[in-house]
């Protein structure tokens, strides 16, 4: 019991971790802001996108989808950081991961955007255009502040899910919780630095999880 | 353009990590076929557990499947796979992957498994338990075959996630496909490999993602 507690709650190593395994959540919060605005706004404007009818336009955005939706996170973001180079494109680790998680967010928030779009029915676009409303208008007033409602719950559990996956930068070195968790474990060859960042992990996300399972009790309600 | 190709689409290169890939995608394949079944037992014995219990339980239960969920499932194969040596437990990566993989889904599976035997109208156990079904039979023969079928597409599109999931054993050098890709890169300065290894992932999963995306279509058709 004593040797458990030396190895997985050693409070001096625990407390020399503390301040770097901190920025580190501190990045991790970053990267998870990053990935939301970049997946869901992206993920809007495929939305968009895909309403006017453009073949080209509408074949490359469902390859977006499928590509990005099918990949493994972990596979993306290994291609961006270690093959990009080559085409002389260099990411920086938070910027990899970033960007590999938000396509991955906005292939999912897309689908879900245009299936909400595609659920109000049609009366509702000819209404607004017999009352004199042009297509953006129609488009910025009626549809979106509906369909974003309706899209908001699915896209939330989405969030949730893609989020979790911010843990992955450590295979791009990024210095987030996991990764400082590790290097400060490699120099004491102890493992409670990464107790302390499960404990972290699990703050930001339980909460998270239990806000999912309220908004699918109440999806199942409705 | 011919630059793009020789970097990223060499076939020489392609030739000759090939058989490196290949051993990858074996592991990759044994990890799947280890944890696939293993996860969605454990789930569905927690979402039948459940069905079963008293309110004290149900509510551990929920607890547990909860704080499975909450895990990244990295975090919880490092913390598996570095704490326990400390604990004097030897256990190779490839265990160290399915416990953590299982554990994970165990949590993900339990859920989806727990919120469809609870959808089952009450009605149904009633009926079977009037008609002389006791408990076990009524679950095997009334309650798990309606369960089943609303499941089939959160649990088609579970097992898919967790195939993806399998591509972070790389990062504790299980020698899988990603990680065999990674290896074949350093050792020929080339990208090909990180792009073979995306296309063979694409090629293998995506007739399943189109499948989960028709399951769930028809699964909100169904609803509506």
């Amino acid at each position: 019991m004593e040797e458990l507690y030396a190895n997985y709650f050693n409070m001096t190593i625990i407390a020399g971790a503390l301040p770097s395994v901190l920025r580190g959540f501190l990045v991790t919060v970053e990267v998870a802001l990053a990935v939301i605005v970049i997946g869901v706004a992206l993920g809007l404007g495929l939305a968009l996108l895909r309403l006017p009818g453009w073949k080209l336009v509408n074949g490359l955005i469902t390859a977006w989808i499928e590509l990005f939706r099918t990949l493994p996170q972990l596979v993306i973001l290994i291609f961006l950081y270690f093959a990009l180079p080559y085409a002389g494109i260099r990411l920086s680790p938070f910027a990899a991961t970033a960007l590999a998680l938000g396509a991955v967010l906005s292939a999912f928030a897309a689908e879900i955007f245009t299936a909400a779009i595609m659920a109000l029915p049609k009366g509702q676009w000819e209404a607004a255009q017999s009352l004199g409303f042009g297509p953006v208008r129609t488009l910025r007033m009626i549809i979106l502040p509906q369909s974003v409602r309706l899209a908001t719950p699915l896209v939330t559990n989405r969030i949730i899910a893609v989020t979790k996956g911010s843990a992955l930068g450590v295979a791009v070195s990024l210095n987030d919780t996991l990764g400082a968790a590790q290097s400060y474990m490699s120099i004491t060859a102890n493992p409670s630095p990464l107790m302390l960042a499960a404990a972290l992990y699990l703050a930001f996300f339980i909460p998270l999880v239990a806000l999912s399972r309220a908004i699918e009790r109440r999806m199942t309600l409705s | 353009m011919d630059l793009f190709v020789a970097n990223f689409l060499n076939w020489q290169s392609f030739v000759m990590i090939w058989p490196l890939l290949a051993q990858g995608l074996v592991v990759t394949l044994k990890l799947v076929v280890v944890c696939l079944p293993l996860a969605t037992l454990s789930g569905l014995a927690a979402g039948i557990a459940y069905s079963f219990a008293g309110k004290g339980l149900r509510r551990l239960i929920v607890v547990l499947i909860d704080l499975l969920r909450s895990f990244p499932a990295l975090v919880l194969l490092v913390v598996i796979y570095y704490s326990l040596p400390a604990l004097d437990i030897r256990i190779s990566g490839f265990w160290a992957v399915v416990l953590a993989l299982c554990l994970n889904n165990t949590g993900y599976f339990g859920e989806i498994f727990r919120a469809g035997l609870v959808s089952v109208d009450k009605g149904q156990g009633e009926a079977a338990h009037a008609l002389g079904f006791g408990p076990v039979r009524a679950m095997v023969w009334i309650i798990l075959p309606q369960a089943f079928r609303r499941v089939m597409a959160p649990c088609a599109s579970n097992a898919l996630e967790l195939v993806k999931t399998t591509s972070i054993a790389s990062i504790v050098a299980m020698p899988e496909l990603l990680r065999s890709a990674r290896v074949a890169q350093e050792q020929t300065y080339n990208p090909t490999p990180l792009t073979a290894v995306a296309v063979i992932f694409f090629l293998m999963l995506w007739p399943f993602s189109r499948w989960v995306s028709v399951l769930e279509r028809r699964a909100i058709i169904a609803r509506g």
